[in-house]
């Protein structure tokens, strides 16, 4: 980080937020496990699983009747890597002193699973919006929220075959973008990208120096092309 | 001469509407008919399996997947830099749009803020993507029609405004101009004067479209009325953009949740409809491509001067954190979920897309509506299979 850049501006008090976080966490109660917030810029609030339902209900009661999306975070350290281990990256890693670690950190408003749902919901009257997480236990299923959010259909079929969780009482989870044959879940960490097995990522092989008795020459006919052109003019 | 006199061709016919009468057995049993996977109303390889009663659609569900690039997966083995080629081909007629959302989202987990040349020069190549998007869907509804002319007219004329952004960027329909912290290069000389009398050129062909198919009777027959989506299905699907303007919801994103681009500089209006069927679809997209016109004609006259890229480090490490930042895409409303561990790439990415929102409301407003109108609304609805399939 380039520490010249960071200016220390006092914050103003996020009250849009704020307010909405203490009408959210009056009206969800004990089913709130964990809030966090950002001022000025976003909302989070993990709430209990088995009470998933119930807590849809509650926000679109509240006016949150726009349904943005619903996704999943797997949390656990891929085992492949980032496929990152070539030549270049080695040299990246040394020049830049700060050794790259990665957080164990699982997110924010927290988590104690591998895998959590995020569903964002909207307000089309006041213009807000807030995330909502939920941790997705053992069983690797929550209850579906289709019957609250229509839009919520196909985006829990995405997540059921990319991640493997289950949704109780949807009744048509069949692949919406893989073929029936697939198998595993492409878009859990511990699914290799078979792309990279098979071809190792080239980091900066792409970027060839120009051999040196090439170089001179094509300067010359650059700079041959610039003064035909009339120079700096 | 013919052989059978009028009284038996009489006598025949009389006879087919008595056993028409009586009911006499045919079959009437249920088809599928599969609309897709190529079809030109379907923008790529979407298949739509339709169960028909006759000429009514009594169920439709809509297959994806022909065009599933994993981006999502692909984006978690990438640096940050170079996802931004990737989400390029997402809607691959508005390319710059798909960039601004995710390096928005990336910036301001690294705190780092894009100087003001550099927020004004995005929000016009925004607006400029917009209109090379939506204009030919302006021409290409006429062909789901069967009115072949207007998409000549919009391939015609979105030429002029790719040039305007081959012009600033070297690419014209992947630009992967946006960087972390401001952009790659500044405007061209006389950049701005060309791109005026383009927008002069682009209004010139929304005059064009109001006239031959807005004002066109046929034209509204076939989508007046077709394809009701009332505001609070819309709302339900998540549907975004111009779909749901046009079911009478206000809400755009550029106005009510901006995420620091320019666009609260200028005064300009966001447009509705009431009716929430195909032809308010279509009204309000031309409204919006003419609005955009005047957007960018005010952005350029107001341009500050100064940087076009604030201070990043070379190598870019964003730190640990998440982020959603959406905005108001040519096809309604984009947003990436980013989730970095402090990595020099993400940890993951949600890409929230308008199109998958908007077309999962297919088998709610197909049910009922007759085949030819299933176009319509395909069309309508207005959607790009890489932005649905991702």
């Amino acid at each position: 980080m380039a520490s010249e850049s960071v200016e220390e501006t006092p914050l103003l008090p996020d009250d849009v937020r704020e307010a909405m976080l203490t009408s959210l966490s009056e009206a969800l109660g004990d089913a709130l496990v964990e809030s966090y917030l950002r001022p000025h810029e976003d909302l989070w609030l993990r709430v209990r699983a088995d009470r998933w339902q119930d807590v849809a209900q509650t926000a679109k009661s509240l006016g949150y009747t726009y349904f943005g999306f619903l996704s999943a975070i797997d949390w656990e350290i891929a085992p492949e890597g980032r496929y990152e281990n070539t030549e270049f990256d080695g040299e990246l890693e040394e020049e830049d002193s700060e050794p790259v670690v990665q957080s164990t950190s699982t997110g924010y408003a927290g988590g104690d699973t591998r895998f959590q749902v995020i569903v964002q919901l909207q307000s089309p009257t006041e213009h807000t919006a807030f995330h909502l997480k939920t941790d997705v236990g053992e069983d690797n299923s929550i209850d579906t929220l289709r019957d609250i959010y229509a839009g919520a259909d196909w985006h829990e079929r995405e997540i059921h075959e990319m991640f493997g969780i289950g949704f109780r009482g949807h009744p048509n989870l069949h692949p919406l973008y893989l073929p029936g044959e697939f198998e595993g879940h492409p878009l859990r960490k511990d699914f290799p990208l078979l792309a990279r097995h098979v071809k190792p990522w080239p980091g900066v092989v792409d970027i060839e120096d120009i051999p040196e008795h090439l170089e001179a020459e094509l300067e010359a006919q650059v700079m041959a092309a610039f003064e035909a052109a009339g120079g700096g003019e | 001469m013919t052989t059978t006199s009028d009284r038996d061709q009489l006598a025949y016919i009389s006879s087919q509407a008595a056993d028409a009468r009586v009911n006499v057995e045919l079959n009437t049993g249920d088809m599928t008919l599969n609309i897709g996977p190529q079809h030109p109303a379907t923008h790529g390889t979407l298949r739509i399996a339709c169960r028909l009663d006759g000429e009514q659609v009594i169920m439709a569900e809509p297959m994806m997947g022909y065009m599933h690039r994993g981006y999502e997966k692909l984006c978690e083995v990438r640096t940050y830099p170079q996802c931004t080629t990737l989400i390029n081909r997402i809607d691959w007629l508005g390319s710059f749009a798909n960039e601004v959302p995710f390096i928005l989202a990336a910036e301001r987990l690294m705190e780092v803020e894009a100087p003001p040349r550099a927020q004004w020069i995005r929000t016009i190549l925004f607006e400029l993507s917009r209109i090379a998007n939506v204009a030919l869907f302006l021409g290409d509804m006429g062909v789901q029609l069967g009115a072949l002319t207007p998409v000549f007219f919009a391939f015609r004329d979105r030429e002029h405004v790719l040039n305007q952004i081959e012009a600033i960027t070297g690419g014209r329909f992947h630009p992967n101009f946006d960087r972390i912290g401001g952009l790659k290069d500044d405007i061209p000389r006389g950049w701005i004067e060309e791109t005026k009398s383009v927008m002069v050129k682009m209004r010139t062909f929304c005059d064009e479209m109001e006239d031959l198919l807005v004002g066109n009777e046929i034209f509204q027959a076939r989508c007046r009325g077709v394809g009701v989506i009332p505001a609070d299905v819309a709302l339900n699907y998540g549907m975004s953009g111009a779909n749901l303007r046009a079911s009478g919801v206000d809400w755009d994103l550029r106005r009510d949740a901006n995420p620091g681009l320019a666009w609260d500089q200028i005064d300009w209006r966001v447009w509705t409809h009431p009716d929430g069927d195909s032809f308010a679809r279509y009204w309000v997209r031309l409204q919006e491509t003419r609005e955009a016109t005047y957007i960018v004609d005010k952005l350029l006259d107001g341009i500050p001067s100064g940087p076009i890229m604030a201070k990043v480090p070379r190598i870019i490490k964003v730190p640990a954190g998440e982020a959603y930042i959406s905005t108001e895409n040519p096809l309604g409303e984009m947003g990436y979920y980013i989730v970095s561990k402090g990595e020099l790439g993400p940890f993951r990415v949600k890409i929230r897309t308008p199109s998958f929102n908007n077309i999962s409301v297919v088998p709610w407003v197909m049910k009922g509506v007759y085949v030819p109108d299933v176009i319509t609304i395909l069309g309508s609805l207005y959607f790009i299979l890489g932005d649905i399939d991702r």
